[in-house]
């Protein structure tokens, strides 16, 4: 403990001294490989959370007018999809495609693209945020979430609803993660119409969820089937999302 | 650090002369430039890097790759050479070795904006720069946030830093501005007053280029626009937030270079003791 303590306040000391010369990067790449270090750098997610939610509750997103979109719209992340099942839809047009809803639900759905273009639509112009800095504001269209999870009746034990999607992005299935009180939220919509027309598939074809107030990545495209869990255990690598798995970015992206 | 007082006390009704220990800045003051010191340098590096994920600037509320930028870091290939490029509003300037283009400590020639010896994490890391920024963003709030309510209790902000009604002349602020220039510092108590200079400076720092750091950073959030829409308005939506954010950090770095050359000018040693025990031993000279 006193040796850990010691070593401790040496690095620290270190890592003062030489930040003076320029050479703070060596001790911050060493710190953030600490466990305890990174923990407590981590845990600003936990605060960014709780004051958002606290300060915003269910405040919505800033929506655009028409003349206030972007001109062309950047797609990022996968923008083609290998999976043989999805190419066979794509190339039907998506006509037997149909959208899984399950797990901790009372009644498990499977919807069909038409049915989701059927039921009542919000449509909305807003700002879609990536978290490498850009932003692109684009018109979407769907239903909303909450509208397919009154369908399906959620089972109390449910906290959070995960997007599988069909795309592999560097070799692993793209998946994404929300909680209910984004899920229900009104902006929370399933598109599957940007800008006026059917989604292409740079952006996500037939359908991706739209979750304003977050950043870009947690906007899963491709979404196959939603399903409704207690926790984000045990589901891929267990952090709720591809790149909180594999880029350790922050499940709570908001800010 | 502690507050014991100092050798000898000076009697209320003298004025301390040239010569004299004094006690300069108080603990909140001294703790607050450390931290706040240390949590800049780590906001700047893991900024730099949070940059280099799309080195690009815009104004409005949109902008990506296709929208016109009016500040870009980049490297272009002409013929058989590499070169890496600064450009704003339209003129670039050569900056291979520093940004755009520049090679690693392994050897290897990287095309990132900022070089690794300017950000943290020194590799490319989006998700880990952003871990350090918004965490100490954190730092840097609350510690502005106490030490302003601190200052303004304590009276520092109305006995330091308010700048008097014949400082504001144009004849003063000139001679400042020469006293400046031709290294003059004041000595003995006169010492113990901060410049006009001085005081815009800090005032600059404390009111502007601070709080709109912090203004600009939760004008980026996605969630706060969302309740709090007139942040970003205020700057002429999230790019241009964005682009201020930068262009104060930059400020920011101005004023710290600025900064630790007048301590230097000034006497290195008296002012880091100054701002580390809190005591300064006023300079003798004629016009003390």
């Amino acid at each position: 403990m006193t040796l850990t303590l010691i070593l401790t306040r040496r690095t620290l000391l270190r890592t003062g001294l030489a930040g003076a010369g320029g050479l703070l990067l060596p001790g911050c790449d060493r710190l953030i490989d600490n466990p305890a270090v990174r923990g407590t750098l981590e845990s600003a997610e936990d605060l960014h959370r709780i004051t958002q939610r606290a300060l915003g509750g269910s405040a919505l997103a800033r929506e655009y007018g028409e003349a206030e979109m972007s001109p062309v719209f950047r797609a990022n992340g996968s923008r083609e999809v290998s999976d043989p099942v999805y190419r066979r839809h794509f190339s039907q047009g998506f006509a037997n495609w149909s959208l899984a809803l399950e797990g901790l639900v009372e009644r498990p759905l499977a919807v069909p693209l038409h049915a989701l273009r059927t039921l009542p639509q919000r449509a909305q112009i807003t700002r879609h945020d990536c978290v490498e800095g850009w932003s692109a504001i684009g018109r979407w269209q769907g239903p909303r979430l909450a509208t397919l999870l009154d369908m399906a009746r959620l089972k109390p034990q449910a906290r959070f609803l995960v997007f599988h999607c069909a795309d592999l992005y560097h070799g692993r299935p793209y998946y994404e993660s929300i909680d209910l009180a984004d899920a229900f939220h009104p902006q929370t919509i399933l598109a599957w119409s940007m800008n006026g027309r059917p989604l292409d598939e740079a952006h996500g074809a037939p359908l991706r969820l739209r979750v304003e107030r977050q950043l870009g990545y947690k906007h899963a495209k491709f979404v196959t089937r939603i399903e409704a869990v207690a926790t984000l255990a045990g589901i891929h690598g267990g952090r709720g999302g591809y790149w909180e798995d594999n880029g350790a970015y922050a499940w709570y992206a908001g800010i | 650090m502690n507050e014991t007082p100092l050798p000898p006390p000076p009697p209320p009704q003298t004025t301390p002369r040239g010569g004299d220990l004094v006690l300069r800045h108080r603990l909140p003051t001294r703790l607050w430039h450390w931290i706040n010191a240390f949590a800049l340098l780590v906001l700047l590096m893991s900024g730099l890097m949070i940059f280099n994920a799309h080195p690009r600037l815009y104004w409005g509320d949109y902008g990506a790759n296709f929208d016109h930028a009016w500040l870009k870091v980049g490297s272009a290939r002409t013929g058989n050479s590499e070169v890496g490029y600064l450009e704003i509003a339209g003129r670039r300037w050569d900056t291979t070795g520093v940004l755009g283009l520049w090679t690693n400590p392994d050897g290897q020639v990287q095309r990132r904006a900022f070089p690794h010896w300017a950000t943290i994490p020194s590799r490319y890391s989006l998700a880990e720069g952003r871990i350090w920024h918004l965490a100490f963003a954190w730092v840097l709030a609350g510690g502005l946030l106490l030490y302003l309510l601190w200052s303004l209790a304590a009276r520092h902000l109305q006995r330091d830093l308010h700048i008097t009604r014949g400082e504001w002349r144009p004849a003063h602020l000139w001679q400042d501005v020469r006293d400046h220039a031709r290294l003059r510092f004041p000595a003995g108590a006169a010492a113990l007053r901060y410049s006009v200079l001085q005081k815009l400076a800090y005032a600059l720092v404390l009111f502007v280029l601070l709080p709109g750091m912090i203004l600009t950073g939760l004008a980026m959030s996605p969630a706060t626009d969302a309740w709090a829409p007139l942040v970003g308005e205020m700057f002429g939506g999230r790019q241009s937030a964005r682009s201020v954010h930068f262009l104060f950090a930059m400020a920011l770095v101005g004023f710290v270079l600025v900064h630790v050359t007048m301590t230097v000018l000034a006497g290195p040693l008296n002012e880091l003791r100054s701002i580390v025990t809190g005591r300064y031993r006023l300079p003798r000279g004629e016009r003390a």
